[in-house]
């Protein structure tokens, strides 16, 4: 397989970046993404130039590390995967891929393909967390009864890996969709209602600090989404704000 | 009350878009109700739309919801304007290829294209309706009929006689002529003893059926010589609203967290129908008195 790649080349953080075009061959269908770009990187090196820098970890779609905004999508054309699980027999011989890092202005390009996503480490630091007790009488989590129904749409919130594909989709670069699958985890378990008004109230000041656009309900976030996180969440952050903004002291 | 709340958060203006939005949607619907009856341009008809005409100008609870509907208006745009502000801010540096369309609706992007567009529209429509009927320093032709005089002998040829249509009419018909002067936009009085004598109707339907009648001049009204172009223009801005509220009605509803696996299809299933069979109504009038002689 024949393929013509356009990848955003950046030096460091100052540097302006731009578009340059990589022609490969001998891709096969049943590789990788990330293999795809390993193979470039190969040849790149060989002949001296500066490998592409791209994000990546654990090549199984759970460590959320991989990104990639690949022909106009986060994690390409596939639905619910990452960029490691994406192949390359989604993609035509001889077709043009853009190969872009996410875009926002709190994501900023640390080289190339990387992007700093620290902000989503504190907006968690504002609030994404439960306090305990560490004096050595924890409760166990289990002994606490739980309905099923909850626990399970807890769960499915918390299967969010943080990849920052729903701010890379927005067209308003917006981070609802992780802040509120992030909100909705502990929200919906009895361990996290006791401090659920001050995390909504400090996790959405914290992500409008860091500069995510507002939601317009375009969907897009939870289309991209490699684990699919639902709308659903969106709405619970915005009833659980407003029960938060209302009453909060 | 926090302090991050009510302006300053980006979940709590969109609460403000959401509310004044459904307001809004309220407000589509009473003033299609009311529009409707422009549907009869017989004298009957007229007779009707001037009466709701003057009922709308002179009630106190239409008034207080006039002046929330203005109010729900600027706060939506003004509140639109910056939250779309901060979302070109958000992402400084764009995509060279961008598939919006793989994950999106293109009326969910374009929202602040068509709300302007349709800002413009309303400051139009009001130029020429609202203003015309509440400001404009032309005067504004009063109803009048032409009642049928009944012969004082037999044989003797029909007499007509043109009377103001007024609000306490059944009490008196106010003649139109030259004793009989117009005070205040509306009030009829005898000009030699100055003495009120009723209180005529402003005749918004004539207004109307000259603006998009196919050169019809009304009762006073000369005909518009751009009637196509305004029939054509308001059709296509229902059309720009169609695209804004198949995204805005369920859009709110989610804003305000109004979401369950029970409801959703219903609110979703409402919003199509709304979007499109609203603006489809109001669209239908002009065209319909364009096309009738």
């Amino acid at each position: 397989m024949k393929l013509n790649l356009k990848i955003w080349r950046q030096k460091n953080a100052n540097d302006k970046g731009q578009m340059v075009t990589y022609p490969i061959d001998g891709i096969d269908g049943d590789m990788s993404f990330l293999e795809m770009l390993d193979i470039l990187n190969e040849e790149l090196i060989i002949k001296g130039e500066d490998p592409v820098a791209f994000d990546h970890d654990c090549r199984e779609g759970i460590c959320g590390m991989c990104s990639l905004f690949i022909n106009g999508e986060a994690h390409g054309p596939d639905r619910a995967v990452t960029t490691c699980q994406l192949h390359m027999r989604k993609f035509k011989d001889g077709e043009t891929i853009f190969i872009e890092p996410w875009r926002a202005k709190a994501f900023p390009v640390i080289k190339d393909l990387i992007v700093d996503r620290s902000a989503f480490d504190r907006v968690m630091s504002a609030g994404g967390f439960v306090s305990v007790n560490t004096s050595g009488n924890t409760i166990d989590a289990n002994s606490i009864p739980i309905p099923k129904h909850d626990a399970d749409k807890a769960f499915e919130a918390a299967t969010c890996i943080g990849c920052g594909a729903c701010v890379a989709s927005c067209k308003n670069s917006s981070a609802m969709l992780f802040v509120s699958a992030k909100v909705s985890q502990l929200a919906l378990l009895p361990q996290g209602k006791v401090e659920a008004k001050d995390r909504v109230l400090n996790m959405v000041k914290m992500m409008d600090e860091e500069g995510f656009g507002n939601c317009t309900n375009t969907g897009a976030c939870a289309v991209e989404c490699p684990k699919e996180i639902s709308l659903d969440n969106i709405a619970r952050m915005n009833r659980e704000y407003f029960g938060a903004m209302i009453s909060a002291e | 009350m926090s302090k991050s709340a009510l302006l300053k958060s980006s979940i709590a203006k969109k609460y403000w878009m959401a509310m004044t939005g459904l307001f809004l949607c309220l407000f589509l619907v009473g003033h299609l109700l009311g529009n409707l009856q422009l549907f009869t341009g017989t004298e009957e008809g007229r007779q009707a739309f001037n009466e709701y005409g003057y009922f709308m100008g002179h009630n106190i609870f239409i008034k207080i919801m006039s002046y929330l509907t203005y109010a729900s208006i600027l706060f939506h745009a003004v509140d639109g304007f910056l939250l779309t502000r901060q979302n070109i801010k958000a992402r400084p540096i764009g995509y060279a290829k961008n598939n919006a369309a793989a994950n999106s609706s293109s009326s969910s992007r374009n929202m602040a294209v068509l709300g302007s567009a349709i800002l413009i529209f309303i400051v139009m429509h009001m130029a020429n309706f609202w203003w015309a009927i509440k400001w404009s320093s032309t005067p504004f032709p009063l109803h009048t009929i032409e009642l049928d005089i009944p012969s004082q002998m037999p044989g003797a040829p029909q007499q007509k006689q043109e009377i103001y249509y007024t609000h306490d009419f059944s009490t008196q018909p106010v003649p139109k002529n030259e004793d009989v002067i117009v005070k205040n936009k509306t009030e009829l009085y005898i000009k030699s003893v100055d003495v009120k004598i009723g209180e005529g109707y402003k005749d918004m339907h004539s207004l109307v059926y000259a603006f998009f009648g196919h050169d019809k001049s009304k009762h006073g009204f000369p005909a518009n010589e751009f009637a196509l172009l305004a029939v054509v223009g308001y059709v296509l801005s229902m059309l720009i609203l169609a695209f804004h509220l198949n995204h805005g009605f369920g859009s709110a509803f989610q804003s305000l967290g109004l979401r369950h696996p029970r409801y959703t299809k219903i609110i979703t299933l409402t919003g199509k129908g709304f979007a499109y069979l609203v603006p489809l109504a109001f669209a239908v009038i002009p065209v319909y008195i364009y096309l009738t002689k």
